[in-house]
């Protein structure tokens, strides 16, 4: 694998073998000319190396500067600099080299030292050539990245054209055939023009910012310099020695050098002139750059997870800056947190004296939450005394096609605001709108999956809050039924053995719903379970009960329930209601089917001592065969499609079709009716029911 | 969903229910009768006839502001209730708590007798 590190290696090692082939050849060739000796080297040769190492060189720099993409504008321009900089350095020290051994070597007029001293100049006049071409090609790869920054289709074929006419031009120069003129001359004008069409192509410098313009500026007039005292320093040289050697090559009348040179040359005049043009105009292409990242700023604050309150700091620092206002407000109004006030260089007095000033006269919609509209109020302003602002612009925040805020700026020019800053400042305003929509949008997204979270726990909870197993006794058998809908309601319903012939059942139903039904109903749990050890009374149990939930249920909430004691010595049961649905009793004897009406308030519903006269202990006898229903009132409302009621009436035909079951096919049938009523499987509130048959 | 009508009648409230009183809407119902109280009428009368529906939640209003209610001596009076309403009150007991009457006239009568 030939990475580009690789190449760039290779190529140099390559242009430094061949520029030594080149310079040893030249030097031969020279040094037979001068003594008169047929050359043994042919004399073509210095020709050929010299564009192999033009061609090494061009490779070199494609990877060195053409591939680095790490290299910005003016990086580039310094890489350029740089060479050009290393170039003069070298070519410099060895002028000074020359000078000081061309004072004690050329004042000796004898041949041998004239010799010699003609190969030394070719000798520095070879360096000075490979340095002048070094810096060229890095130039031309420097610029060729240049021009064809944000390229076209058509701009790399016009490239590709100007590369290959390079190309053509070089192998034309080596091969030296003698082209008619006019031939020659116009393939110069084509380059000429393709140069003019390429050095057109400035686009690179609207992106530099005003530093990098001036950087730029100060290393294109360094090139420049560089350029003027190689093109002085090679053209010196050549001229020295072809006054002495007719075979001297020279290369400056190549058509190459040529067009290399005024292609670098012209690029850079152009660059350079266009750079200085622009730079009063940079500090706008900023501007418009800060801009576009401010927007950014505001549409990504959703994202980096900060809060509206940054969103609002952001919005009032872009505005300020996009529109160089001399202080600015922010007024939020939020039904959470009432009114917000953001200020950026102004007082909280000074903005509140201008919006009471301009509410005073009368300014309609100006700095309201009402107000839809960009508006410039500045003539309103004029009439403030004591103020150093002359101008203000208002902008409305908009959430949900909804104003929650406004955004004033000031200046304390008059007319300071122009349409284009309004525009600009209204798209960050609307933008800083969309973002706290989107805010808000997730913030309750978040709610509603807390909301679902907390619904699966009361859930939960309240699955585990009924019993697993139900008391059994050989003188009744119990089933139930517990169905809940999507929404957690609060039905409970229990047993527990209070003594060998005491079974305590309760049946309750907690007003509300969710997690406080939930809630409570573990409250009513733990009042069961501990009240009902005490063999209270029934109506005992609904008053301590009562007094117990008093503390615990908040205003408003209530829990109705039946409490029974079955006596299976006696054969009674006693109970109490207190506001729970009447109980359906089936009396085998009589064949009777009827809900047991009696009084009794809701557990919470009067948290005094009053509540005992509400309540009352009913006691009825039992006998074999007969059926105890107990439900809660999610059976009786439950409702079909055409908005009827399951009803009393119902409950009560249904039980009367199987009294003779036993009770787990009683509850069952009774099920199966309800739903078959409703017609659908989805209920709208707990189905909850217990069945207690006599046997 | 319910609709909620306030008159005024010989210094008394009247405030009409109409439709269902489920948990969301039993909040209307609060506010209505609070700011009745808050506005410092000194009977307060509850018109059903137009109400379909009342869940326990709405129930828990009119039971909440029982003691209140007494406390400032303002009586209140539910009248014209539908059966299956009035039964679902008298079922939790409310029946014994407030005070309900057939219509409108029987209500202010009452009501002109609780206030003096």
């Amino acid at each position: 694998m030939i990475t580009g590190k690789t190449i760039i290696r290779f190529t140099f090692l390559g242009s430094i073998i061949v520029w030594l082939v080149l310079l040893f050849s030249d030097l031969t060739i020279l040094y037979s000319d001068l003594k008169g000796l047929p050359s043994g080297v042919p004399l073509w040769l210095p020709g050929l190396m010299l564009d192999f190492f033009i061609i090494c060189l061009f490779y070199y720099y494609k990877y060195k500067i053409e591939r680095d993409e790490t290299l910005n504008f003016p990086d580039l321009l310094w890489k350029v600099f740089a060479t050009g900089l290393i170039a003069t350095v070298v070519s410099l020290a060895l002028r000074l080299l020359e000078t000081l051994l061309g004072t004690t070597m050329l004042v000796d007029p004898s041949k041998e030292t004239e010799v010699s001293s003609i190969l030394f100049t070719d000798f520095i006049y070879q360096i000075n050539l490979a340095l002048f071409f070094s810096f060229l090609i890095s130039a031309y790869s420097a610029w060729k990245r240049l021009i064809l920054y944000q390229k076209s289709k058509w701009l790399i074929r016009i490239w590709r054209v100007f590369e290959f006419g390079l190309f053509f031009i070089l192998i034309y120069d080596s091969i030296q055939i003698a082209l008619p003129e006019y031939l020659s001359t116009s393939m110069l004008v084509v380059i000429g023009l393709l140069v003019l069409i390429l050095s057109a192509n400035m686009r690179w410098v609207a992106y530099l910012n005003f530093k990098q313009k001036w950087t730029c500026l100060l290393l294109l007039l360094l090139s420049f310099f560089y350029l003027g005292y190689f093109i002085y320093t090679v053209i010196r040289l050549s001229e020295l020695i072809s006054s002495q050697s007719s075979s001297f090559f020279d290369f400056n009348s190549h058509m190459f050098n040529m067009a290399l040179l005024s292609f670098v040359m012209v690029y850079s005049i152009f660059s350079f002139l266009v750079i200085l043009f622009n730079l009063p105009t940079s500090s706008v292409f900023e501007q418009k750059l800060e801009e576009v990242i401010n927007f950014q700023r505001i549409s990504q604050s959703i994202q980096t997870e900060q809060n509206e309150e940054s969103v609002y700091n952001i919005l009032l620092e872009s505005s300020v800056n996009s529109v160089f206002a001399d202080a600015a407000w922010l007024e939020i109004q939020s039904a959470s947190d009432g009114q917000k006030l953001y200020t950026f260089k102004i007082s909280e007095k000074e903005s509140k004296d201008i919006r009471e000033h301009l509410k005073s006269h009368n300014v309609k919609g100006a700095l309201e939450q009402s107000s839809d509209r960009t508006r410039n109020l500045s003539r309103h302003l004029a009439s403030l005394k004591g103020s150093r602002f002359r101008s203000l612009l208002s902008f409305p925040i908009i959430v949900k096609n909804e104003t929650i805020g406004t955004l004033a700026l000031l200046k304390e020019l008059p007319d300071g605001f122009n349409k284009e800053m309004t525009r600009i400042v209204s798209t960050f305003a609307n933008q800083a709108g969309i973002s706290i929509e989107n805010f808000r949008l997730m913030e309750e997204a978040f709610q509603n999956e807390r909301y679902k979270e907390e619904l699966k726990i009361a859930k939960t909870v309240q699955k585990s809050l009924l019993p697993n197993k139900l008391e059994n006794d050989p003188d009744f058998e119990i089933s139930s039924f517990a169905e809940s809908a999507d929404e957690v309601g609060g039905d409970y319903y229990d047993t527990l053995r209070i003594s060998d012939h005491e079974v305590a059942l309760i049946i309750a139903d907690v007003s509300g719903k969710g997690t406080t039904a939930a809630f409570h109903m573990s409250q009513m749990k733990g009042i069961f379970h501990s009240l009902a050890q005490l063999e209270l009374d029934p109506k005992e149990f609904m008053e301590r009960a009562n007094r117990a939930l008093a503390f615990c249920l908040e205003r408003g909430s209530f829990i109705s329930a039946t409490y029974f004691v079955i006596d299976t010595q006696r054969k009674i049961i006693r109970y109490s209601r207190a506001g729970h649905c009447p109980v359906l009793y089936h009396k085998a004897e009589d064949n009777t089917t009827e809900y047991l009406k009696d009084k009794g308030a809701a557990l919470g519903m009067v948290r005094t001592n009053d509540y005992c006269r509400l309540v009352e202990t009913r006691e009825l006898t039992y006998s074999r065969g007969d059926v105890m229903l107990l439900y809660t009132d999610g059976i009786t409302e439950a409702k079909n499609s055409r908005g009827d009621e399951f009803g009393y009436d119902r409950l009560a035909e249904a039980l009367k079709m199987v009294t003779d079951k036993n009770a787990g096919e009683i509850e069952k049938y009774l099920i199966d009716k309800l739903y078959e009523f409703s017609g659908t499987k989805e209920i709208n509130d707990d189905y909850t029911s217990m069945t207690i048959k006599f046997t | 969903m319910v609709h909620i009508k306030r008159i005024q009648e010989e210094g008394a409230d009247i405030i009409a229910v109409i439709g269902e009183i489920d948990a969301s809407s039993s909040i209307e119902l609060d506010l209505a009768i609070a700011k009745s109280v808050g506005e410092g009428f000194r009977k307060i009368l509850i018109d059903c006839t137009g109400l379909e529906y009342i869940s326990s939640a709405g129930l828990g209003v009119f039971m909440s502001y029982i003691e209140e209610l007494r406390d400032k001596s303002i009586p209140m009076v539910l009248f014209g209730m539908k059966e299956k309403v009035a039964n679902t009150f008298s079922i939790l007991g409310l029946a014994d708590l407030l005070h309900i009457k057939e219509n409108k006239l029987e209500a202010k009568t009452l009501a002109n007798e609780l206030s003096v």
